[in-house]
């Protein structure tokens, strides 16, 4: 529907070329932007083929590698609980800031003190914000300590179990990226025509009634836009990973990309650690892809090809 | 404080005014219809969630004004019995000023790149011509989803031979970089909508692209520049992994891996590390109260079509 919409016809007006930038003023940016981020996009592709200990000279060594991931219990626990991650994450954060993100796009004052306030995780780093969870949860000096019990963890030791650890990772980063998707769906929902609730009081429909009849179907491309960012950021939970468990207990938060910074940062063995790091990339393109096609995004270019 | 935020928020979408009404005649019945119907639950669930986002941030602030002894006796939720100012003091004292002026620094040069390029990239995409500049639109779109960990060991190895290994700019080049798309994607959405005809009348002027880009474009985008600029400072401001593995001596340590470092040295000291947390993100609140208005709009206009 968005495409069909937004598939303008072309202009008429305007001599062509006049008053227009050649390409050449992108050059400068395109380039960087493909010396410092596509181009290693590539090139983690092939050192995934060498052995590296990130000094010398990565030396070709094939297949052995990935014939190594293919047998390490590890890398498969760890694809196992990214996979797991990103689906739990999406489940979580998806629906609280659906309705969270259409509560605030509402106009009574309440409402705009109390989204600033749920805004404001978002301008910590991960790093901070990390730090502050993990202060809370330390079993001695924590507030796990005094809420524990009630969790089932009488000794206050949440990361130090393995369902405990995992389940704080989710919660944080829940708590970090919420304010985030609220904002975008707040974004999406104040775009709504106010017309359409309108006819539907008309009709009789209730509120829950209009909630999935208009508000849900019209945020489709919001939801696929924030999902999408969702899952990519799933993939990258790595600051949180690295300060809340390091992995542990044992192996059991170890996710893709801490796997990748374990192998290649503290085993300096970058090869096998770029074969880790491809399945990152795989991912991470399919999910890109899926946002060019299926959001707004698209309809974007078609706008600019009406230009 | 509330009535800017209230300004901000309250202002009404776009186009959504119902049509031959009053303003005045319209208000008491939007105010029944519609929407604000299902409050109840929906407040009060906002109100537990208030309570989730809250305490986290209530314990981080009143534990910088707690001793440690204090902070161990009386647990995370107690107000200090005698506020003090020594954590501040002693995160002060350390290195932390130095981590602060490298950040910022760091943080200053990412902005300036991500809008130069940025700009030049987006002016070109809306404005010129043939497929070229729609591939490259396209290229930052797919980068849009390029995580930074998945890619971050050939940066490495690109940042070792450029010898740039343990510089402030080898976290600069590639921070900016992955600000680009991003950024990008928002001053495409911003100048798309500046007027066909006053680009016509400025190429009648016979105006070089030089100066469209100058005195029109420039100045017609500033929210949008804006926007890019404190999006691209926030994510310079608190990256972790580049600095992590892209730098090592202490002379050009960043903030957030100084926290990181905090956390071995006040091993047993939570209020002085909760100290250093308030006190790296104090420079980005700063910001946030001056820009919050770019920063909401510019994160909203990612979903919101």
């Amino acid at each position: 529907m968005a495409h069909a919409a937004t598939r303008a016809p072309r202009r008429s007006t305007g001599r062509p070329g006049v008053g227009r930038p050649g390409v050449a003023w992108a050059l400068p940016g395109a380039l960087f932007f493909v010396f410092f981020a596509v181009a290693p996009m590539v090139l983690v592709g092939a050192l995934a083929f060498t052995d590296w200990d990130g000094i010398g000279t990565p030396s070709w060594t094939g297949m052995s590698n990935w014939s190594r991931l293919w047998d390490d219990p590890e890398t498969h626990q760890a694809i196992w609980l990214s996979l797991v991650l990103t689906v739990l994450t999406w489940l979580f954060q998806t629906p609280l800031a659906l309705l969270l993100g259409v509560w605030a796009a509402g106009r009574q004052r309440n409402r705009a003190v109390l989204s600033a306030i749920f805004f404001l995780p978002l301008l910590g780093s991960s790093v901070a914000l990390a730090l502050v969870w993990k202060s809370l949860l330390d079993p001695n000096f924590g507030l796990i300590a005094d809420i524990g019990p009630a969790l089932s963890f009488a000794d206050g030791d949440l990361l130090g179990s393995s369902k405990g650890a995992f389940g704080a990772i989710l919660f944080v980063t829940a708590w970090q990226f919420i304010p985030l998707h609220t904002l975008i769906y707040q974004g999406g929902a104040r775009a709504i025509p106010r017309s359409l609730y309108d006819a539907a009081a008309i009709d009789g429909a209730g509120t829950v009634r209009q909630f999935f009849a208009i508000t849900l179907p019209q945020l489709r491309n919001t939801i696929v836009t924030s999902s999408v960012i969702m899952v990519v950021g799933a993939l990258t939970f790595f600051d949180t990973v690295l300060i809340l468990t390091k992995g542990g207990p044992g192996t059991d938060t170890t996710i893709v990309p801490y796997l990748m910074y374990k192998n290649g940062f503290q085993a300096f063995d970058l090869g096998y650690a770029s074969a880790v790091a491809t399945i990152l990339v795989v991912v991470a393109t399919t999910v890109s892809l899926l946002l060019v096609r299926l959001t707004g995004f698209a309809a974007m270019r078609s706008t600019r090809e009406g230009m | 404080m509330t009535d800017v935020l209230h300004d901000l928020h309250d202002r009404p979408p776009n186009g959504v005014r119902t049509p031959n009404k009053t303003p005045a005649a319209s208000r008491p019945r939007l105010r029944r219809r519609g929407l604000p119907r299902w409050n109840y639950p929906a407040g009060l669930g906002s109100l537990i969630w208030l309570g989730i986002v809250g305490l986290p941030l209530y314990v981080l602030v009143a534990a910088t004004f707690q001793t440690r002894d204090g902070y161990i006796d009386d647990g995370p939720l107690a107000l200090p019995d005698h506020p003090t100012l020594a954590n501040y003091r002693r995160v002060l004292e350390s290195d932390f000023l130095s981590y602060l002026l490298n950040t910022a620094l760091v943080t200053a040069v990412c902005a300036t790149i991500v809008i130069t390029l940025s700009v030049t990239v987006g002016y070109t995409v809306v404005r010129a011509r043939g497929r070229v500049s729609r591939r490259i639109f396209q290229i930052f779109l797919l980068g849009l989803a390029i995580p930074s960990q998945a890619v971050v060991i050939p940066v490495y190895l690109v940042i070792t031979k450029l010898h740039l290994y343990d510089t402030l700019l080898a976290v600069i080049l590639p921070t900016a970089a992955f600000s680009l798309p991003v950024s990008v994607l928002v001053l495409v959405g911003t100048m798309r909508d500046i007027d066909e005809e006053l680009y016509e009348s400025m190429a009648l002027d016979g105006a070089s692209p030089t100066r469209v880009l100058l005195q029109l474009v420039v100045p017609l985008s500033r929210s949008g520049i804006s926007t890019v600029g404190v999006m691209s400072a926030l994510h310079a401001w608190n990256g972790f992994l580049f600095p992590l593995l892209l730098t090592q001596s202490k002379s050009n340590r960043l903030l957030t891996l100084g926290l990181y470092d905090y956390v071995g040295e006040f091993r047993v000291d939570t209020p002085a590390l909760l100290t250093a947390v308030v006190l790296s993100i104090v420079p980005i609140f700063l910001v946030y109260l001056f820009a919050r208005r770019q920063l909401i709009n510019g994160l909203m206009g990612v979903g919101g079509k």
